[in-house]
């Protein structure tokens, strides 16, 4: 029954249509309940999901394809919007449309899980539709407050003129190729397809358009004004979920295009480098918590995209990819957790002794930071470290030599932060917590680092062999 | 066994931080036994040791990541296994060794059984990933001892050796990750890398991999230039800290620097064997001559930690070089600086602790503030008496055990540099004598009448400590043999091994 093949997602979907209508009729001070009824609707999700792991294959004529790094990423995405919700009663309480953020989150996380299992062009476009629009609401959320609007704003620019490329892409890849289908177009390859001028222009304006939703380059701009101006919830959504469900996307594509057909993996690795670069240099000289943030999130999609480009190139690429998008998950999602719970501050002068005021935000902050760099025994090591594995196998040795500097590089801001939290003396007053939902998702996501790192045994014994069609 | 002995520790660490409602003395008392039980652990498993037996016995293994060839290895050498007993032998003394300033007992103790744990895991892994991470470990429990309890600029010094020691941990991540991607298949296995030397013939690669490695441990042992960090951290720490700093905390920087350049890429380092054997002179004649120059009793002490770490690493840079024919002497040298290792531990610890002493009752180190405390203290005078001259390597003593193997190898293997080097000593001679006149004779001014000895305690804790002092400088067979067992093959070891052999 193919439409079973979609349960997760048709879960969310109703999930999403439950809140919106609770939101609708019950009081304000009850709305509490839609994050309880979104929760519920994720673990539904996921335990569907789960019947689908070992699958390989394709379903809806080929446009949704189902194998080991799909359920996985769309398990991610799951797991991560979960935590978002988690984070939202208290920092949402005050605001009147409190109800529907639960609506947008999981209608959002559809276009994202969507995305993770485009087989196809035009399935990866109204992935990219559904998961853009949604994300244009939650990044400009308080639509009272410029700097939110001001995120949304940029957002959406971005977005249409990426979206506008990326369908034009889509246009002459279908036109040159007569095929929109992933497999359809590999065998098309395989049967001597030309790399004409139109279809390489078509490929590589639909790249721009995943990266626009991967945030990296060259449509990466939009990643630093959501973390600092969207509401910390939504930053902590868009920073994670979309990229979780583009870097799948990008995967695919990839594979669609064989090594000696035309040269796309050279361009990724290219646009891999860049952001990685881009991202950390930015991120140095930002005075700002929540851009550095996003910043570092930048740098970190160009880390994703070291599995991408060797996604064919070593059987191992497609447990790296996962490895490290879970790494990257747990570790950015903890640090917005951190900043929800002291109610968004960010001015990093307002982050100096933090760890003697609240030593448990100042430890999953720490823990955080040290796993998006990829110090043992996090599950940053081991995701960053399977990349590198794969990359020098994969034939790009070149690549993981800039990502090693790079990594060097990023420990400089991570420590901007850092130090002053440990080491200067606490200024006046209390800190102000948001709530203890909030608090409870930072401490589980900042034991998960650790809790992560000790089973990657077991997890990457899982992961082994997972396959990407 | 090996595993329990860095799993009590860490436990005891957690029960004292977990229970809000103990004592100080209840604390120290339960400290005290936890840190008793790794060195009991660690005498049976020397027992068990055999002398003729295989490069590293008494190995324990657990899965962690496979995938990656990542365990938990433990298991011993007659290296690991000196400097393990010597680590466990210096945290029940510190332990033991009352605080100076009596705050938050509970936390003290238990940031100091983390520290034991993380320094004995360092020693008894055979994992590169795992060493890495109690290579980190180490370095936190040590920076929140100096941050808390230290005096002075305890915060800026506490930074700067965190800052310092992190940095070059960095460097080492990157050798050790550079140095496993080359084997097949993957493994973190130290027995596995100094069986199949991966980097052997790597051209550039590998010379980058041994600057990672060696870069990183020296900023740790310290050498000369990297090793300002340790004055300021010596000098603000707590004596008790002081002293597991200068006695474990150190010796990880030459413990590596045997264990992975040295063993892991033979090749490499007996190419760059005489820079670094000139890096150890440079830290020899500096560190002497900087601590001739200081007029506070611990900075003279610390300075003295960097002349002696010299001596080591020239001992470890002579063993390296290929020279043919002298494999003797190499690894005499290498003998010589394990030893050294060991002695400068127990000697420099009693040191630092009679230094806290000292700051405990006149809150001062400037040596001009002192003299005759033979009149009120002999114990305490005897002690740093016998100490001073152990360090400054008077034969009987175990620091001439070490001293004169480091220099008969090195004579062997690069005469000049060792020729030079023994200025060291000389200066080293006159450091210390002048620093016990200055403060335990000659006239006594009268804030000092009333300095008091050493307690019961404090007492027996020296007199444990310099007996073994003692016992290695006149009968260092039995150390010896533990520690010839490890080099012989360290030193003469096969030069290349085919892969995967």
């Amino acid at each position: 029954m193919p439409i079973g093949d979609l349960a997760p997602e048709i879960a969310v979907l109703f999930t999403a249509v439950a809140t919106l209508l609770f939101a609708m009729f019950a009081p304000r001070r009850l709305h509490v309940v839609g994050a309880i009824i979104a929760l519920s609707g994720l673990t539904v999700a996921g335990v569907l999901l789960a019947d689908q792991l070992g699958r390989t294959g394709t379903t809806f004529s080929g446009t949704f394809a189902i194998d080991g790094v799909g359920v996985w990423a769309r398990f991610l995405i799951l797991v991560a919007t979960g935590v978002c919700v988690m984070i939202s009663p208290g920092w949402f309480a005050t605001d009147r449309r409190h109800g529907e953020v639960y609506a947008v989150f999981l209608l959002s996380a559809v276009g994202a899980m969507a995305l993770a299992g485009a087989a196809d062009l035009m399935q990866l476009v109204v992935a990219v539709l559904l998961s853009s629009v949604t994300g244009y609401t939650l990044a400009a959320y308080h639509r009272g407050w410029a700097i939110s609007v001001e995120a949304g704003m940029k957002y959406f620019l971005i977005g249409a003129l990426a979206n506008a490329v990326l369908v034009t892409g889509v246009v002459f890849v279908t036109g040159m190729a007569g095929v929109t289908g992933y497999e359809p177009l590999a065998n098309a390859f395989a049967d001597g397809l030309i790399a004409s001028p139109l279809l390489v222009a078509g490929l590589a304006m639909v790249a721009v358009g995943i990266a626009y939703k991967l945030g990296a380059a060259p449509a990466h701009t939009w990643v630093p004004d959501v973390a600092e101006g969207a509401p910390v919830p939504s930053a902590a959504f868009l920073t994670v979920v979309p990229k979780i469900g583009a870097a799948v996307a990008f995967a695919r594509l990839v594979t669609a295009v064989p090594p000696d057909a035309l040269a796309l993996r050279p361009l990724v690795a290219t646009i891999a480098a860049v952001t990685m670069t881009i991202g950390n240099l930015a991120a140095l000289r930002q005075q700002d918590v929540r851009r550095l943030l996003g910043w570092s999130s930048v740098s970190q999609a160009g880390y994703v995209l070291m599995a991408v480009v060797v996604i064919d190139l070593d059987t191992g690429a497609p447990t790296a990819l996962v490895a490290m998008l879970g790494a990257y998950t747990v570790g950015n999602i903890a640090a917005f957790a951190v900043v929800a719970d002291l109610r968004g501050r960010t001015a990093l002068s307002d982050y100096s002794g933090l760890a003697a005021r609240r030593p448990l935000d100042a430890v999953v902050l720490a823990l955080a930071f040290l796993s998006l760099v990829g110090i043992p025994p996090t599950v940053g090591f081991f995701g960053k470290f399977t990349v590198f594995e794969v990359t020098i196998a994969g034939g790009y040795g070149w690549l993981a030599l800039v990502a090693a500097t790079n990594t060097v590089v990023s420990l400089i801001y991570y420590a901007r932060v850092l130090s002053p939290m440990v080491f200067d003396a606490s200024t006046n007053g209390a800190v102000a917590q948001l709530d203890k939902m909030t608090w409870a998702a930072a401490v589980a996501t900042g034991s998960a680092i650790i809790a992560l790192g000790l089973t990657a045994g077991l997890l990457l014994d899982q992961l082994a062999d997972i396959s990407l069609l | 066994m090996l595993t329990l002995a860095i799993l009590v520790p860490f436990v005891g660490a957690l029960v004292l931080v977990t229970a809000p409602g103990l004592r100080a003395t209840t604390s120290r008392a339960l400290a005290v036994a936890t840190a008793a039980v790794p060195l009991a652990l660690l005498c049976f498993a020397w027992s068990r040791f055999s002398l003729g037996g295989t490069d590293f016995q008494l190995v324990e293994e657990m899965a962690w990541v496979p995938a990656l060839g990542v365990a938990w290895r433990v298991g011993v050498d007659g290296v690991s296994l000196a400097l393990s007993l010597m680590t466990g032998v210096l945290f029940v003394a510190t332990i033991a060794w009352p605080m100076e300033q009596r705050e938050r007992e509970r936390q003290y103790y238990a940031w100091f059984l983390f520290l034991e744990a993380a320094s004995l895991g360092l020693f008894l892994t055979l994992d590169l990933l795992v060493f890495y991470v109690f290579f980190d470990l180490s370095l936190v429990g040590m920076f929140f001892l100096i941050g808390r309890w230290g005096h002075g600029e305890r915060q800026a010094a506490a930074l700067k050796f965190f800052i310092y020691t992190f940095v070059g941990s960095l460097a080492i991540l990157l050798a050790i990750i550079v140095l496993v991607l080359r084997t097949d298949p993957m493994t973190f296995d130290m027995r596995v890398l100094i069986a199949q030397q991966p980097l052997a013939g790597a051209g550039p690669v590998a010379t980058l991999v041994f600057l990672g490695f060696v870069m990183g441990f020296a900023i740790k042992a310290p050498l000369f230039p990297v090793h300002t960090w340790l004055p300021p951290a010596h000098v603000n720490a707590p004596g008790p800290a002081s002293a597991i700093l200068a006695g474990v905390l150190l010796k990880m920087g030459t413990y590596g620097m045997v264990r992975m350049p040295l063993q892991m890429m033979r090749e490499t380092f007996a190419a760059y064997a005489l820079p670094l054997a000139v890096v150890a002179l440079a830290s020899i004649l500096w560190g002497a001559f900087v601590a001739l120059g200081q007029t506070s009793i611990k900075r003279r002490i610390a300075y003295t930690s960097v002349n002696h770490m010299g001596y080591a690493v020239l001992g470890i840079a002579a063993a390296g070089a290929l020279v043919a024919g002298e494999e003797h002497a190499r690894q005499l040298a290498l003998t010589g600086a394990v030893v050294e290792m060991v002695a400068h531990g127990l000697i420099t610890g009693t040191l630092f602790l009679l230094a806290g002493s000292i700051w405990a009752r006149a809150d001062t180190y400037e040596m001009d503030r002192f003299g005759g405390l033979a009149g009120v203290a002999p114990k305490l005078t005897a002690a740093t008496v016998v100490a001073a001259f152990a360090s400054l390597g008077l034969p009987g003593l175990a620091g001439f055990v070490a001293e004169v193997q480091i220099f008969i190898g090195a004579f062997a293997v690069f005469p000049w540099v060792a020729a030079v080097g023994l200025v060291g000593i000389l200066i080293t001679a006159a450091l210390f004598l002048t620093m016990l006149l200055q403060v335990f004779f000659g006239e006594r001014p009268v804030e000092r009448n009333a300095f008091a000895d050493v307690g019961r305690v404090e007492g027996a804790v020296l007199l444990a400590i310099l007996a073994l002092v003692v016992v290695i400088g006149v009968y260092p067979a039995w150390l010896l043999d533990l520690v010839n067992a490890a080099t012989d093959s360290a030193v003469v070891g096969t030069a290349t091994v085919a892969p995967g052999g």
